[in-house]
């Protein structure tokens, strides 16, 4: 079966605009009687929530959170993308879409893309017009600040609390909705499946995490905005509850997944300290701008590190590597993701880690304290400060601009940043990959759309810093209200969907069966112990680096792993009022299978491109030399794998890409 | 590091529930408070018991689910973190720790150390927004400067992650730190300006309904706040309080 | 939703406190003022309490209004603790109030209770047979009844009351230093629940709170204490 992206007709530019006119609405009254789902209360899911509701359907919207502020995209640190140019630096709609295609490998479709990019300067507004505290300059005008694999300041923020200030302004919409009895709030709520009537998204299947109770929910449309699935590797940059639960359900009901390997490794975290760890804490982006990364030249500079009798603050500076300024001299510590995380690989790799395992390289404010020591020292009259003026200024500068980031290192790790270089290491942080989705945001199974992290459409391989908040939000704000009207107006004589049919009485059946088959495990070891097995086997095998024999290996594991689960988990108390080993359960038993698929992706995929790199396909000379090689004849597709009934049997679907309005080019940062 | 814990027990919101004492060995100083309990939670399901319930998600200090009062204070002896910030390093070995859910007639215990903060949900629905519909048809973000000082100010009051420590703190089992800092974060930006009057009556209103504490102004809250929301958020509000019944808002 | 009136929502009763607080405020450092005038001048003391005994402003107008405050602060005190008394019904087994917040600022209530015992004790020493003898007996300001000659019974009284009691004497310096306490806290907490605060002046207001908390109860302490020291 092949896909239809329904990408409209016409120039790239025109093409949402066109879109929007020619759509069908509903209209108000009908309105009234068209009931959406959303799931998840993240920027996708509750800008989707609250926008849908204003429109006038009658929306209910689910969490697992105790409240929908609490959405992980409320821990998204940086800063959100937007063409708006206000620095005049150059930026433009185009330069923006450019640069999201690029950063992305080339490997996102176009016409999506450009939508993101069309609509970013009105996600602005929009916030601003809500409430929400971005930085300003003295002038009184919106701040900007760079982030990496860009050549403009186009990244708004609000210090490093960004997500939590766009969230919040998108909770309060939602809230607004709810007070007016418009949105339905189901908080503790999980979906456990997705129910399909006439092969239409009709329902959910959701568990009260309260009480226990199994709920069958119908509407006319179903929005799965439920995240990404990072937590297939354990440690991740991801809140503990996130998971791929509501969007696996949709995939075994038909949905297609796409591009499940393509995870991005966010090369600023803090490094795993010990074997109890249960999750990473990334450090901002936004950090790259001044801070420089290096690890020693020497290698017994390294081992004293390693050791302990060495401190990075006592190496001098020739003894020092700054290994992405000296290999991409155009984009210095400013390359993207992908790049940064596995240039911090390769030297950790060659030994010249400096911690006790050998896994982190420094991240250095030195030279940027006296940068803005000397620069404030200056702007005060201060022609010749001496060293501890600059010293004292410098640090006041930084902690003006990363305060709370270097707060948060220092309660974590116990070690003072403004003296001590920062440690970091890569961390898995955010899956470009998910549900396939149209133009229209919709899943191929009809009604069923996806949003924000849970689709896969606008960042290919890799994602650009900044890019996810926009994406969540315009899929949001600004594309959902218009393509599910266009769906919608299709169903104004359908009426309420009832309940208690048969597809929703057997969904409901065998979400029952699956909750007893957990409860009536004779086994005796937590969740947690297997989660964690899983996370290190693909870290090992699918991780920053994967090669064909990991990866076969680690579907074979996964496979064993799954059969000791279901053999020898255990599940205390009981299943009707709260337990979180069974929630926790269900999440794992869903990221084993997603985990089987990511390896497959992988290994289908033999060509390296954006955070999929694969050791056997890399540049060989020139200048090039050792970076990832992408293979445009053969993959320029997205793989969108189809469910055929058993967990790792799935098939791929192509969707082939073309790029009409871009250069395909290799992705250089040198 | 080896640990006596003291914990709140309670299988539901019906149940009477009893502190519970248990013994944790292996506990090391960079671990968090959330992966001692990890700990503590995984000897338990691994000797058949039920393990002890309690919120969390992000783990690192933003979504505000972890909610656990240490030793007599919300979110342990920590300053400015929540309890999934609050490193074992803090503690001694031997130590005895009690652990208790935020108490709150507000904040009813669901399980264990859960308790349903749903009330603050409600505050927030009564008036913690600007009624701008999301079309996106606003105007230029650029076109209304904000002065750097009240930007900053109106951040500061906006970081408030709805723990709910204040309350727990407060001897009053008080909620204006919180509320007090949506109505600041919106009084302080000229978008918040046209309902400003309405917001701060509904709000306060509602908060009164949830039956929480009236506040005595003992400044506990602002201490124990892991985001070091200020008491000058509470005097905005009633001010703005004042004013508005003043002026005979209902 | 409807406004729950002046004394029906926590701001109002907060502000209502304050109010009253503030007029307490006031009254104390006119009390402690012209008490004091009995440590240096008996004549002077006399004189004035004569005026204030006499003057219609303060008899009719100022006195039922401090009545008034008097009863509202302590009534709304103790609603008050009830009320957030019941704002967490289960209590907790380990509570570290000290650890973010003072004594002071913790125990209004206890401190009030016992400033509220000591007016028992103050009004059945003073008021009640100062109003007794102006509005039952119909007497005048004088030791004997209509001889300006007797001299003002005012300074008179206050002596007796201290003669050799040192049991009265201590109550009241016990008195006077819960009275400290509960100032020390509720002066800036009066202008905190008024909404009274800035950068620049809400450290003055500390500044004044903690001299005034300790300069007034100290006055009466003097007061007390002299007149009995000086009797023994």
């Amino acid at each position: 079966m092949a896909l239809d992206s329904k990408i409209p007709e016409g120039p790239l530019k025109d093409k949402w605009t066109n879109y929007k006119n020619q759509i069908d609405l509903v209209n108000p009254a009908n309105k009234r009687n068209i009931d959406v789902i959303v799931v998840g209360t993240g920027l996708a899911g509750a800008s989707a929530s609250a926008s849908l509701a204003e429109l006038g359907y009658n929306v209910k919207t689910f969490c697992f959170q105790d409240s929908p502020r609490r959405a992980h995209s409320i821990a998204a640190q940086g800063g959100i993308n937007a063409a708006k140019n206000y620095q005049g630096d150059g930026d433009s709609t185009y330069r923006l879409f450019y640069d999201t295609v690029k950063g992305g490998d080339y490997r996102s479709r176009e016409a999506n893309v450009y939508r993101l990019a069309e609509v970013s300067a009105n996600i602005i507004d929009q916030c601003v017009a809500q409430g929400v505290p971005f930085a300003r300059d003295y002038g009184g005008l919106l701040d900007n600040r760079s982030f990496g694999g860009v050549l403009v300041s186009r990244t708004f923020y609000a210090k490093g609390q960004t997500g939590q200030q766009l969230l919040l302004g998108a909770y309060s919409a939602l809230s607004r909705q709810i007070a007016k009895g418009k949105v339905e709030m189901h908080n503790r709520h999980e979906m456990l499946d997705l129910v399909k009537v006439d092969g239409k998204a009709r329902g959910i299947i959701a568990r009260n995490l309260v009480t226990g109770e199994i709920q069958r929910h119908s509407a006319h449309a179903v929005v799965i905005a439920s995240g990404g699935y990072g937590n297939v590797f354990f440690l991740s940059t991801n809140a503990m509850g996130s998971n791929v639960t509501a969007a696996w359900k949709a995939h075994k009901k038909g949905a297609h997944m796409a591009n499940p390997c393509f995870t991005q490794i966010h090369p600023t975290c803090i490094p795993v300290s010990g074997g109890f760890q249960s999750k990473l804490t990334l450090m901002s982006e936004s950090l790259r701008n001044d801070g420089r990364i290096w690890v020693p030249k020497k290698m017994e500079d390294a081992k004293a590190i390693q050791a302990g009798t060495l401190k990075g603050k006592d190496i001098a500076e020739e003894n020092r590597d700054y290994y992405l300024e000296r290999r991409y001299p155009a984009f210095g510590n400013l390359v993207p993701r992908d790049v940064a995380s596995r240039a911090a690989k390769e030297r950790c790799d060659a030994g010249f880690g400096v911690n006790k395992t050998g896994e982190a390289v420094y991240l250095d404010f030195k030279s940027a304290i006296v940068r803005y020591g000397k620069q404030e020292a200056f702007v005060h009259g201060n022609k010749n400060p001496s060293d501890a003026e600059i010293q004292t200024l410098g640090k006041a500068a930084v902690a003006a601009k990363y305060g709370n980031l270097f707060q948060m290192y220092e309660k974590i790790t116990d070690e003072n940043p403004y003296e001590m270089p920062m440690k970091i290491y890569p961390a898995v942080h955010y899956t470009m990959g998910g549900l396939w989705v149209d133009y229209d945001l919709m899943t191929d199974i009809p009604g069923c759309y996806a949003a924000g992290e849970a689709n896969f459409s606008d960042h290919g391989a890799n994602r650009l810093g900044a890019s996810a908040l926009m994406q969540g939000l315009a899929d949001g704000y600004f594309v959902l209200p218009y393509t599910i009207g266009n769906y919608l107006s299709k169903d104004i004589r359908t009426g309420e969907i009832p309940n208690d049919s048969a597809e929703f009485m057997a969904a409901e059946k065998e979400v029952k069966a699956r909750i007893d088959g957990f409860m009536n495990a004779k086994g005796t070891k937590p969740v947690d112990h297997f989660h964690m097995r899983l996370g290190k086997l693909m870290w090992e095998n699918c991780g920053m680096a994967r090669n064909a024999e990991g990866l076969q290996k680690g579907m074979k594991e996964i496979k064993a792993l799954k059969e000791e689960f279901f053999a020898n988990v255990r599940i205390p108390g009981v299943a009707n009022g709260v337990n979180q080993e069974l929630e926790k359960a269900g999440r794992v038993a869903d990221l084993m299978e997603l985990g089987e698929l990511m390896c497959k992706d992988a290994l289908e995929r033999s060509e390296s491109c954006g955070g999929h790199f694969r050791e056997e396909s890399v540049e060989l000379d020139g200048i090039q030399k050792g970076e990832a090689k992408r293979d445009d004849e053969n993959f320029s597709f997205v793989s969108a794998w189809q469910w055929n009934g058993e967990s790792g049997k799935q098939e791929l679907i192509k969707e082939p890409l073309e790029f009409k309005d871009i250069a395909v080019k290799q992705r250089s940062y040198k | 590091m080896k640990l006596l814990l003291k914990i709140w027990r309670q299988n539901g919101p019906q149940d009477k529930g009893k502190m519970v004492d248990y013994n944790v060995d292996g506990i090391e100083g960079d671990m968090s408070f959330l992966e001692m309990m990890d700990v503590l939670n995984s000897q338990l399901i691994e000797k058949g018991d039920e393990p002890v319930i309690f919120d969390h998600d992000c783990r690192e200090g933003i979504c505000g689910s972890c909610s656990m009062f240490i030793n007599g204070e919300a979110h342990g002896p920590g300053r400015n973190v929540t309890t999934c910030q609050l490193h074992m390093r803090s503690f001694k070995d031997g130590e005895t720790i009690f652990i208790e859910p935020w108490r709150a007639e507000a904040f009813p215990v669901i399980k264990d150390l859960m308790v349903d903060r749903s009330a603050f949900d409600r505050i927030i629905q009564a008036g913690g927004y600007v009624s701008v519909n999301t079309s996106g048809n606003t105007q230029d973000a650029n076109s209304l400067p904000i002065p750097k000082e009240d930007a900053d100010l109106a951040f500061d009051a906006a970081t408030c992650i709805g723990c709910g420590a204040c309350v727990a703190t407060c001897k009053n089992a008080s909620a204006m730190l919180f509320t007090s800092a949506k109505i600041s974060q919106l009084s302080l930006l000229p978008q918040g300006q046209v309902e400003a009057k309405e917001r701060v009556i509904n709000m306060v209103n509602q908060m009164d309904l949830e039956g929480f504490g009236n506040c005595t102004n003992t400044g506990a809250c602002e201490v124990e706040c892991p985001k070091g929301i200020s008491l000058d958020n509470i005097a905005r509000m009633n001010r703005e309080y004042l004013s508005a019944t003043a002026k005979g808002k209902k | 939703m409807a406004n729950q009136g002046l004394l029906g929502s926590t701001i109002a009763r907060k502000f209502a406190m304050a109010l009253s607080a503030l007029f307490l405020i006031v009254f104390l450092l006119q009390h402690m003022s012209i008490n004091m005038l009995s440590v240096f001048s008996a004549d002077t003391f006399n004189e004035v309490s004569h005026f204030m005994g006499t003057f219609w402003l303060v008899q009719y107008v100022m006195q039922p209004i401090l009545i008034f405050g008097v009863l509202l602060h302590f009534i709304l005190g103790f609603i008050l603790e009830y009320k957030n008394w019941s704002s967490r019904k289960v209590k907790y087994a380990n509570y570290k109030g000290s650890a973010n917040a003072s004594w002071m600022s913790r125990n209004m209530i206890y401190t009030g209770a016992v400033i509220l015992l000591f007016l028992g004790l103050h009004f059945y020493d003073f008021w009640i047979p100062e109003i007794a003898h102006k509005f039952v007996e119909g007497k005048d300001s004088f030791i004997e009844n209509g001889v300006a000659d007797s001299g003002y019974r005012f300074y008179h009284e206050l002596r007796h009351k201290f003669d050799g009691d040192i049991v009265r004497m201590i109550l009241y310096v016990v008195s006077f230093i819960f009275l400290g306490l509960h100032l020390n806290h509720g002066f800036e907490s009066a202008f905190q629940s008024m909404g009274a605060r800035s950068k620049k002046y809400t450290p003055i207001i500390k500044k004044l709170g903690t001299a005034y908390s300790i300069l007034i109860p100290l006055g009466f302490i003097v007061i007390a204490v002299y007149h009995y020291v000086t009797q023994l």
